[in-house]
Parts: structure tokens; C-alpha cells; sequence
């Protein structure tokens, strides 16, 4: 009792160190911030210059670096976000054109935000149901080459009818995808994590057929013709700018499926099915119907992504490898925690350092991949806590459930 | 007495079950025998005659050629077929299923190839000869996936491992040589498979998420590397490390058929024979491969007789992983001879597919290897053969043949038990 009032301040502090130290927001800013520090080395480390200023001396070097590392990251900023001073600027000038510039940045990163958003969602609600759908990929693209067939094949309708049917093709497209390995898992117990690979192929190859057989642009090869004017996402500004209502459907989508997830009876079964399998099943719930389900949506949702991308940017179904996006959706849904809600702050954070990335290679040279190797970084910090307690000489938790360990199926394949 | 009848019920379902199965097996092989007569040889003009070159192009040793009329192999192959299924249908092979399947399988791809170039001729022995080269990593790859996942850890970085090894790979064979640039690979396969064993055995991360993160880091900082470094006019000499060259088995090579097709190619091809023979030597018939597949199945047991657990789950990561880098380093030193990004192509994937496709043995990822390998080969040999199938569409042929597989159809494969969970030893 007396030892608390003489020391009462610096027990406060300790305190707040023991909080800080449990609370996994902690971990996550900390697991940001080293693998922000360790990109930065990185990226010095391969830079010409900087062995040049090591060269004159060791702390020309270290200047040189730091001023370096600070370019890349601001040039990273300025290419997601925009420039600040600009858009304050253009705003108090009034002047339309100058706005539009300013701001286009901040705006296209949101369109690149969009399928990250979705995708993320639909990776975060499989394994909220204990599903590992890697399918994402190939989801996307079925739901993007049939969203592209309806955009160019129905002609004379009206936007209203035309391009929630495009849409809701798509999203076929990619629920039958999602169907497929769920299916098999719940009838037959194959595992989805190598099925869906394995539907990846298969969109990749039936979509190459797609685009250079019955899909193809008669006038050009590789190519489908591009979808009907009336297919066109609503765009909310002039062309330039891309920015178009997939943004509001995503976050709507999101918010709907933290809804099912949370507020529903069917959403604390996937929840149930997701945590202990076991339980579930003695507790009268029906898995394999929820498997099933669970894939269904979470491909729907994929497929949705590429309808979105291929309504509002594209336009039109090319050849291409991959985008990308099923697989970094992975890593957007872990660092969500699954959480549907949270999966739009990491969304964006993807979706904005893939924008600024861009700027960046430009003005430093630094690669757009080293955005991967930053996403790899922090996934390695999040998902082993102790290493970031160790380096920062954080306390242990007691209760082991608070460490914000990263959950994956939760079965073996 | 209760229970007895409860335990004759149960073997009564599940004989009822292999009836089922047997009884599908039979459908399906009836199925592909109607397809070949009367799909492929109504379609064949009678009287063409079908050339099967033997000899793979460059080889010196010459193999005859087969010729022979094309309706009478095909219709002769749909006669066996149909017969087999209703074998299968009424009595069933046993345990020979699988092999009649693949008896089966061969027996379909041969009068479709027949029926495709008749009237013509098709060099089948280079075509099994590419099947041959395009099976290494994807074999290489499964062996990786085995010895780990023998062990109890899922490794999904097989694909991440590879693309270092092709990297360093190409970049150490273009200072020092190729052998060194594969020992090096080898050495960074194993070195990253460190990272992985860390995370998953020590760190008890969810195993498939500590791949997926090596996968990301992997295939991000090789991308990195090329256009920071490699694209750079005066660093290029460092990607342009050349292939190994072919060298014939002095015996062996000259065995008409077997011999160029088997016994002619780059040490990767040997290398992959040996290593098939020797992980199955070691998994199955040393006590070292005995305890690995204990801590495998049942850790908990492997420990309580003594068996470091941790310890042989690290030997199997790092050795996988040396394994994996091995496989990388095929497509640069192997292959094209020098690194480019998108070479692997999801090969590591198609490995764990294999695995799984081969019930976790060595000879039997060989064949499933072997069938991957093959498709690819038909894939590139398709615009050869005058046939109306796309070559994209042939492609997913593999990868349908997984999913049907794993379906069960073939014969449920099951894995090591405890393969994805972290071990944690109780404390006393």
C-alpha cells in the first residue's frame, strides 16, 4: 500500500509498458515499422550511389542512405496519397483541372483498392469457416473473362439492367469456381488448399482458350472485344480519372459479410466451423454444408473482384500471367486477423503502396517488388510475435490467447 | 452383442464401399474404351497407316520406328479396354486397380496419338524424351514435399525454394561454373527451408502460412533482384550461365527404345533417378526413415521412445529445402540458361500435387511426375498432330486428373497424420 503511493508514478509507467507490451496493436505498428526499416536497408543496400558516398566517407554514407531511404518512402507517400501542399493548394485556387491533379494519386489508389478489398474479404471469410482458398486467382479471373463475355455479347440494354447482369455473371463465374473445391472437400475430404491450386490452373488455361478461341476480338488477336458502353461501371469523375463505384460496392460487400459473419445464426456456425470443427459437428451443425458455402461465397466474392476490374478499369479480357491479387489477398486477409472490417484498412494499405510503389520506381529506380519483400517482412513479424518482443524487448503475455498469432485452416492437407 | 452386430454393420459399409468404388473404376474404364471406339476409330479413314518415330531427334543410336495400320491398333486397344472394365466391373482387379489404370491411361494416350497422326508420322520418342526433362522438378519438387511432410511439416514454400535456387543458380554458374551454381542453389534451397523449419517448428506458426510468406518474400526479392540488378547492361554477365550438356550412360544409352529416351540427358535426369531410389531406400528401410515417419504420424509417441522430434523435423526441412533449391536450379543451369522470373510457373505446386497424386511415396510421385511431365510435352508437341483440341485445353488435363484423384476416385490418399501441426512438447 505505501510502496504504491511512493512510486506511484513510476508504477503508472510500468503499467502502461506491461499494456502496450499485451496489446497486439503493438506487435502489428512494430511489425510495420521493422519491416519498413528493413525494406529501407534493403533498398540502400542495392543502390549505386550509396556505395559511392561510403566510398568518400562512412558518415557521408550514412547520410547519403538515410536521405535515400527517406526519398523511397516519401516517393511512396506522395505516389499514394498525393501531395498534400498540392491539394490545398489547388483546393483554395478553385481551379477544376489543378484539383483533379492533385488529387488523382489519392484516387487511384482507391481503384486499385477495390479488388484488393475484395478479394481480401472473400480469402478472410473462408478462413473464418476454416476453408484456406488459394483460389482467389483463379477465381478472379473466371468472374473477370465471363464479366467481360456479358459486357460484349447482350447489346441495346439498358446500363441499369446490363451491368448488374454482368456483375451477377461474374459472380457466378467465380462462385462455381469456389464450388467446386468445396464440394470435393466436404464429399469426398480432398483439401482445398490443393484443389484450388489447382482450379487456378485450370481458370488460367480455360481463359487463355476463352481469349484466343470463341471469346476473341475478330480485328485482334489475344483480345476480346471490348464490353458494351452500357456494361460501364458508373465513373464518378471525368476520364482521366478512374476512380468508379466498385469502391462502394466493396466496402458494402465487406460490411455485409461482417454482418453474416457476426450478427447472423449463419455466421456463428462458419465462426463455430471455423474454430473447432469438432464442436461443431457435436453441436448439431451441419459442416460440409458450411464447407461448401463458405467456398461458394468466398469464390463469388473473388469473382466479383474481377466483374468489378473488368467493368470498371479494363474493359476488356487480355492475355495475362496473373495480377496478383488472389495471392497478395492472402496476406491482406491475415494481417486482418479475418476480420472483414479491418480487411478494408489493410486493403487500402496494399492497395496504395501498389500505387505509390509505382511513383517510386520512377523517381528512386527502386523496383515495384519490393513491395512484396515489405508484405513478406511484416507477415514474418506479425506472425511470429516473439521475435518483435525480443527486438523490442517487450513483456511475454500471460494469457497465451492474447498474442495476435496468425490462424490459418486450422487442418492439415 | 450390441456391439458386434454395430462392428458387422461397419465392415459390411465399408466392403460396400470398396463395391462402390470398384464398381466406378469399372464405369470409368468402360467409358474411355467407348471413347476410343467410338469417338477415335469411327473418326479414322480406314486403310491410313500411323508412323511412330522412336528415335529422339540428335540422338546417335537409332531405334526402328513403329508402323502399322491405324484402325486395327485402335480398335484392338478399345477391345483390351472394354474388356478390362467389365473385368473390373463384375470381379475388380484388387490390388492391381492402379496399375491396370495406368495400363489403361497408356492404352488411351496411345490411339489418341495414333489417331491424331494418321495418315502421318509423330516422333514419340522425343516426345517421351521431353516428358523425361519435364518431369525433374516437378518430381524433385514432390520428393521435397514428402521428406517434410514424412516429418509432420507442410511445406507450400517448395515453390518459393525453387525460384531461389534458379536464381542463385544461375548467378553462381555464370562466376563459377555449373556445378558450383548448383551446389549454391542447393545451399539456398536449404537456407531458406531454415527460415520455414524456424517459424514452423520453433515459432509453432500455422505451417501453411509460414510458407505462404516465404513464397511472397521469395518471389519478390528475385523479381527485385533481376530488375535492380540483373537487367543492368554491366551485370548481365552474371545471368548468363549456359546448360549442362547431355552425357549418355556408356551401357545403358545403347539399349534400343529405353536408351536415348532414359539413358541420354543432363545429370539433373540421373540425379533424379538416384534420388527416387535413394529416398525410397531411406523412408522405408532405415531406422532413420522409420523415425522420420513416426514423428511424421504420431510425435507424441516418437517422443515419449526417445526420438528427438524437433530435431529430425529440422534434418527433414533443411533437406527439403536443399532438395527444393536442387529442382530450381534445373530451370536456369538445366534448361534456358539464365534466370527469368516467371520460369518456375507454379512447378513447386504442381509438385505438392504430385506428392499427394503419389500417396506420399518416391515411386510414386515418380509417376505422377512422369504424367505432368507428359501432358506438357503433348501440349507443345499438339500443333504437330492434326487434331481439333486446343493446346490450353490440353493443358488443364493434369490438373483436372489431380482433382478427380484426390476425389478419391483412384483410392483415398491419405497423408502422414500430424503433417501441419506444430509439436509442443508437454512440459513436466
Amino acid at each position: 500500500m505505501e510502496e504504491k503511493t511512493v512510486s506511484g508514478k513510476k508504477n503508472f509507467l510500468k503499467i502502461f509498458y506491461e499494456e502496450i507490451s499485451r496489446s497486439s496493436f503493438t506487435i502489428i505498428i512494430l511489425a510495420i515499422l521493422t519491416g519498413l526499416i528493413l525494406g529501407g536497408i534493403l533498398a540502400a543496400a542495392t543502390t549505386k550511389e550509396i556505395y559511392e558516398a561510403f566510398d568518400v566517407s562512412f558518415s557521408e554514407g550514412i547520410k547519403e542512405s538515410l536521405k535515400f531511404i527517406w526519398k523511397t518512402y516519401s516517393s511512396l507517400f506522395l505516389g499514394s496519397f498525393g501531395n498534400p501542399k498540392k491539394m490545398v493548394e489547388s483546393l483554395s485556387s478553385g481551379d477544376t483541372e489543378a484539383i483533379r491533379k492533385a488529387f488523382k494519386p489519392f484516387l487511384e489508389s482507391l481503384v486499385v483498392t477495390t479488388p484488393y478489398l475484395l478479394t481480401g474479404v472473400a480469402v478472410a471469410l473462408g478462413f473464418q469457416a476454416g476453408v484456406f482458398n488459394i483460389g482467389g486467382e483463379g477465381q478472379l479471373f473466371m468472374g473477370s473473362i465471363m464479366a467481360a463475355w456479358a459486357g460484349f455479347t447482350f447489346k441495346g440494354l439498358s446500363p441499369i439492367i446490363h451491368v448488374p447482369l454482368a456483375l451477377m455473371i461474374g459472380v457466378l463465374a467465380g462462385a462455381l469456381w469456389g464450388f467446386i473445391p468445396g464440394w470435393l472437400k466436404a464429399k469426398t475430404g480432398s483439401h482445398e488448399v490443393i484443389t484450388t491450386i489447382m482450379m487456378n490452373y485450370i481458370a488460367f488455361s480455360l481463359s487463355q482458350y476463352l481469349i484466343t478461341g470463341p471469346f476473341v476480338d475478330p480485328n485482334e488477336a489475344f483480345k476480346t472485344p471490348f464490353i458494351e458502353e452500357s456494361a460501364h461501371l458508373f465513373r464518378f469523375f471525368e476520364d482521366p480519372l478512374r476512380l468508379h463505384i466498385g469502391i462502394i460496392i466493396a466496402i458494402a460487400v465487406a460490411f455485409l459479410v461482417w454482418y453474416i459473419l457476426y450478427k447472423t445464426t449463419w455466421g456463428f456456425e462458419f465462426r463455430t466451423v471455423g474454430l473447432n470443427p469438432h464442436a461443431a459437428k457435436y453441436s448439431g451443425i451441419n459442416s460440409s454444408l458450411i464447407t461448401i458455402l463458405a467456398l461458394t461465397l468466398s469464390g463469388a466474392i473473388a469473382g466479383l473482384a474481377g466483374a468489378v476490374e473488368m467493368l470498371g478499369v479494363n474493359f476488356r479480357a487480355v492475355q495475362s500471367l496473373t495480377t496478383g491479387y488472389g495471392f497478395d489477398a492472402i496476406a491482406i486477409a491475415l494481417l486482418a486477423k479475418n476480420h472483414p472490417l479491418v480487411v478494408i484498412i489493410t486493403a487500402m494499405m496494399f492497395g496504395f503502396m501498389r500505387q505509390g510503389s509505382r511513383v517510386m520506381q520512377i523517381n528512386t529506380g527502386i523496383p515495384i517488388d519490393i513491395i512484396s519483400i515489405l508484405q513478406a517482412f511484416i507477415l514474418f513479424f506479425i506472425a511470429a510475435p516473439a521475435i518483435i518482443r525480443t527486438i523490442y524487448r517487450l513483456k511475454e503475455p500471460k494469457e497465451k490467447d492474447v498474442t495476435p498469432q496468425l490462424s490459418g485452416p486450422g487442418e492439415k492437407i | 452383442m450390441e456391439k458386434s452386430t454395430q462392428i458387422n454393420k461397419k465392415t459390411f459399409r465399408k466392403a460396400d464401399k470398396a463395391k462402390t468404388r470398384q464398381r466406378i473404376m469399372g464405369i470409368i474404364i468402360l467409358a474411355i474404351g467407348a471413347f476410343i471406339w467410338f469417338v477415335l476409330a469411327r473418326t479414322t479413314t480406314p486403310g491410313l497407316e500411323t508412323l511412330f518415330v522412336m528415335t529422339p531427334g540428335g540422338s546417335l543410336v537409332k531405334s526402328p520406328d513403329l508402323k502399322f495400320n491405324t484402325l486395327v491398333v485402335i480398335n484392338t486397344l478399345a477391345i483390351l479396354c472394354l474388356c478390362f472394365g467389365i473385368f473390373q466391373f463384375i470381379k475388380g482387379f484388387g490390388k492391381y486397380t492402379n496399375f491396370v489404370l495406368i495400363l489403361v491411361g497408356i492404352m488411351l494416350t496411345t490411339s489418341f496419338l495414333a489417331w491424331g497422326a494418321s495418315g502421318g508420322s509423330i516422333n514419340v520418342g522425343g516426345m517421351l524424351r521431353i516428358m523425361i526433362m519435364r518431369s525433374i522438378p516437378i518430381v524433385l519438387g514432390a520428393l521435397s514435399g514428402i521428406l517434410c511432410e514424412r516429418a509432420g511439416v507442410v511445406n507450400i514454400a517448395i515453390e518459393g525454394m525453387m525460384i531461389t535456387g534458379a536464381l542463385v543458380g544461375a548467378v553462381v554458374g555464370s562466376l563459377y561454373g555449373l556445378w558450383a551454381g548448383a551446389i549454391a542453389a542447393t545451399i539456398a534451397g536449404g537456407l531458406i527451408s531454415i527460415v520455414h523449419g524456424f517459424l514452423s517448428i520453433k515459432y509453432k506458426v500455422d505451417q501453411i502460412i509460414s510458407g505462404t510468406i516465404i513464397n511472397i518474400f521469395t518471389i519478390g526479392i528475385t523479381s527485385y533482384i533481376v530488375t535492380k540488378i540483373l537487367q543492368e547492361r554491366e551485370w548481365q554477365y552474371l545471368n548468363e550461365c549456359g546448360i549442362f550438356m547431355p552425357t549418355s550412360i556408356p551401357l545403358l544409352s545403347k539399349i534400343p527404345y529405353i536408351g536415348p529416351i532414359l539413358f541420354n540427358h543432363n545429370p539433373y535426369v540421373y540425379s533424379m533417378y538416384i534420388m527416387v531410389f535413394v529416398l525410397t531406400i531411406a523412408l522405408f528401410y532405415t531406422k532413420w526413415g522409420l523415425r522420420l515417419r513416426a514423428v511424421g504420424e504420431h510425435p507424441k509417441a516418437a517422443d515419449t521412445l526417445g526420438i528427438n522430434v524437433f530435431g529430425i523435423r529440422y534434418v527433414a526441412v533443411i533437406l527439403g529445402g536443399m532438395l527444393a533449391g536442387f529442382a530450381g536450379s534445373y530451370f536456369s543451369l538445366g534448361s534456358a540458361g539464365y534466370f527469368n522470373q516467371d520460369m518456375t510457373a507454379g512447378r513447386g505446386f504442381i509438385g505438392l500435387a504430385a506428392m499427394i497424386f503419389g500417396n506420399w511415396t518416391p515411386v510414386g510421385s515418380l509417376g505422377a511426375g512422369l504424367l505432368f511431365g507428359f501432358a506438357e510435352s503433348l501440349a507443345n508437341n499438339l500443333a504437330l498432330l492434326r487434331v481439333p483440341i486446343p493446346s490450353d485445353i490440353l493443358l488443364m488435363v493434369p490438373y483436372i486428373l489431380t482433382m478427380v484423384v484426390l476425389a478419391g476416385v483412384v483410392g483415398r490418399s491419405r497423408g502422414p497424420a500430424a503433417a501441419g501441426t506444430p509439436y509442443e512438447k508437454e512440459s513436466l
